[in-house]
């Protein structure tokens, strides 16, 4: 897949959008990574929109809207924790789902006192993933028709 | 270390040498100036005191000496005054005269005469025949006709025999006539031998030719005598009219001599003692003081000798914990900089592993989609894929316990009850114990306090600590024991096992993260480190105790009064 850096985009399941997917936005500065999972839920009629950086995934909330984001933590530019900060007075109904590497307990534990829903680490097991953030839409009325 | 080891270190070695040194200066110098002071002291005094008892002794003599002298004289000197030529000429009268001086004095007058100008003796009463005897060439008649009284050397003479003469001049019609009176040797010398000084100690008169005017008990300074009274009269020690002198003999004895001039200066009264006689009283003291440090330096020594070897032990025994105290501290800090840099390894890893494992996610994805013609082939890519998913949940366990090492992980504080857990750990191994041939068993103390910690991270800790006494003994079987109980206020578990126990060499080194003794693949030797990072993260202590084919004993100390 073609990706251009800086740029959030679409990954549409199947060749349409389909009316009842989910809006999940995935974002994590490495690419490879959220390529690959953004290739996978799509496969999963998940709609994805990807984001690189801490500011990437802040304009494409402004622009979309979404029913769930999963955001790693540490990244360079902007890291998750101060991402979630902007997104509790930007989005404060979107449901996060915290995917790091690099999560220590208290970093965690901050994430969650700054509107996290959920925590994985990883090398998270996809099928886990997945049930989190179905889990999380039900719990927070987003589109069940996964 | 032991005292052979302490020994044999230099630098040890050179510690007890200055010490030694140390103690041995500052105990002698005191002890030596001290001892020289008061022995110098007292044998100046001493000296001083022997002068002066020499002294007293010395002029005592000289008074009875002069006085016994001056008193016979005077007796003569009487008699010619008092009673005419003719009479005194009369042998008949010097008869009595005798006679009376006799009864007077004893037998001190041994005879009497008169001697005319000539020297002829014209009158004689006493024991010898000696009337009419010439005396003209003789030194006392001489001296005796010049003089109104004289007291003469003492010669052999006409009889033979040692003795001397006092002699009163008078004149009868301008012609000099002599009064004479022989005085008996051996009175006179009893008399002078009468002083004894000590065990050597005697008398004896010179006269100023170095002649013996006594005869002194044993031989003088031998041929030194001839010179004794030059030497003494013209010697430096005079003090009042004592002279003091020491002379020494062929055979190197010290003498002591202590002179006073008498008759007139013609004689001296010489009283010679040994040296060592004289001082033995300070030779004694100066042996008792040489004896007494003597055995304080032997005792000195030794106390040097042992007081700097126990000091020397004292100081390597701290050195010895100062190191060990340093050991434990770049141990502590070794694995604190292991457990950054592990969770700096894990955190990398994450990722890289992340992406492997959600791409073969993928892969897996479309061979649900895609139609492989060959069965084999598509049961292969799966059962590769498969591979791919559990060696990444591998390396994230790998991780996850590298980063509970480093104590990153969560854990959940609650209510623990120690031995639930080791019984649980002990139901969790059975099946694996049996089949090892391994028999389990446990002494736990009732009643112990409740600790707020993280249930699994305990039960971790145990079951890795069981699983690693499983290991050390499933080739053989045996024993292994897990105790708990309340020492003060901890609770302190252990977990022993007979097994072939560990090498001191690796001892060191079992908590390090990564160091494992078993075979590539069944260790990642993290399991131990993880012990070591849950336990003090719980404010505890682990420990561990071997004895190589005796077996290995675990000791987790947990303070019971941790609430937080």
């Amino acid at each position: 897949m073609n990706t251009k850096p800086n740029s959030t985009e679409a990954v549409r399941p199947g060749s349409a959008k389909q009316p009842d997917s989910i809006r999940l936005l995935i974002v994590d500065d490495e690419k490879d990574f959220v390529n690959v999972i953004a290739k996978r839920l799509s496969k999963r009629n998940f709609e994805v929109t990807k984001a690189f950086s801490g500011p990437e995934a802040l304009r494409a909330i402004r622009k979309a809207d979404f029913d769930i984001a999963v955001i790693d933590l540490k990244m360079e530019e902007m890291d998750g924790i101060e991402v979630l900060k902007i997104l509790g007075k930007m989005a404060p109904e979107l449901p996060v789902i915290i995917l790091t590497g690099h999560g220590s307990g208290a970093a965690l534990e901050e994430a969650i006192h700054y509107g996290a829903v959920e925590y994985l680490a990883k090398p998270c097991d996809f099928e886990e993933l997945f049930d989190k953030i179905k889990e999380v839409c039900a719990k927070t009325g987003g589109k069940k028709n996964v | 270390m032991n005292q052979e080891k302490i020994l044999k270190d230099p630098y040890y070695k050179s510690l007890t040498r200055k010490i030694l040194l140390i103690i041995i200066a500052v105990s002698f110098v005191p002890l030596i100036l001290v001892s020289g002071i008061i022995l110098n002291r007292f044998n100046v005094s001493y000296h001083k005191k022997q002068n002066e008892h020499l002294r007293e002794l010395v002029l005592k003599h000289k008074q009875n000496i002069d006085s016994f002298l001056q008193e016979k004289l005077n007796s003569i000197r009487f008699m010619s005054k008092s009673f005419s030529f003719e009479k005194l000429n009369d042998e008949e009268f010097l008869r009595n005269s005798l006679a009376s001086l006799q009864m007077e004095y004893g037998s001190i007058f041994e005879d009497l005469g008169i001697v005319n100008e000539k020297g002829i003796q014209i009158s004689y009463a006493g024991p010898f025949k000696l009337e009419n005897a010439n005396y003209s060439d003789a030194q006392w008649f001489k001296n005796a006709i010049q003089s109104d009284y004289t007291i003469s050397n003492v010669f052999l003479g006409l009889r033979g025999a040692p003795h001397f003469v006092i002699t009163a001049r008078q004149y009868r019609q301008g012609i000099p006539w002599v009064l004479r009176a022989t005085i008996s040797f051996s009175a006179f010398n009893s008399l002078v031998e009468n002083l004894r000084i000590g065990k050597t100690g005697f008398a004896f008169i010179l006269n100023r030719n170095g002649e013996y005017q006594s005869k002194p008990r044993v031989e003088a300074v031998s041929d030194k005598v001839y010179s004794i009274y030059n030497l003494i009269v013209n010697g430096r020690n005079i003090k009042d009219d004592v002279y003091f002198s020491e002379l020494d003999d062929e055979s190197e004895n010290k003498y002591l001599l202590v002179a006073s001039l008498i008759k007139n200066g013609d004689w001296v009264l010489i009283c010679q003692q040994e040296k060592s006689d004289a001082f033995s009283e300070l030779t004694n003291a100066r042996q008792i003081t040489v004896l007494i440090i003597l055995i304080d330096s032997i005792v000195i020594i030794i106390t040097a000798f042992l007081l700097s070897r126990w000091i020397v032990a004292k100081i390597a025994k701290t050195d010895d914990e100062k190191e060990m105290m340093n050991q434990q501290i770049i141990e502590t800090g070794k694995l604190a900089s292991l457990g950054e840099l592990a969770a700096g390894i894990a955190h990398e890893i994450n990722n890289p592993v992340a992406i492997m494992v959600e791409e073969a996610g993928w892969i897996h994805d479309f061979m649900e989609e895609e139609y492989l013609s060959n069965k084999e082939n598509k049961n292969e890519l799966e059962r590769a894929l498969l591979q791919i998913k559990t060696q990444g949940k591998r390396c994230r366990d790998i991780t996850k316990k590298l980063l509970s090492f480093a104590r990153k992980t969560e854990a959940t504080i609650e209510d623990v009850d120690i031995n639930e857990v080791i019984n649980d750990v002990i139901s969790f191994c059975t099946q694996r114990a049996k089949f090892a041939n391994v028999v389990i068993r446990s002494n736990l103390q009732e009643k112990l306090p409740i600790l707020r910690i993280s249930h699994t991270e305990i039960q971790q800790v145990f079951l890795n600590l069981m699983n690693n006494a499983l290991d050390a003994l499933e080739k053989r079987g045996g024993n292994v024991i897990l105790t708990s109980m309340l020492e003060a206020n901890e609770i302190v578990v252990s977990v022993a096992d007979d097994g072939p126990g560990i090498p001191k060499a690796n001892l060191a080194r079992i908590f390090d993260p990564f160091f494992t003794t078993k075979p590539v693949g069944k260790g990642t030797g993290l399991g131990l480190s993880i012990c070591y990072g849950i336990i003090k993260k719980m404010g505890g202590i682990i420990d561990v105790r071997s004895v190589v084919d005796a077996g290995t004993t675990f000791y987790v100390r947990l303070p019971s009064k941790r609430m937080d």
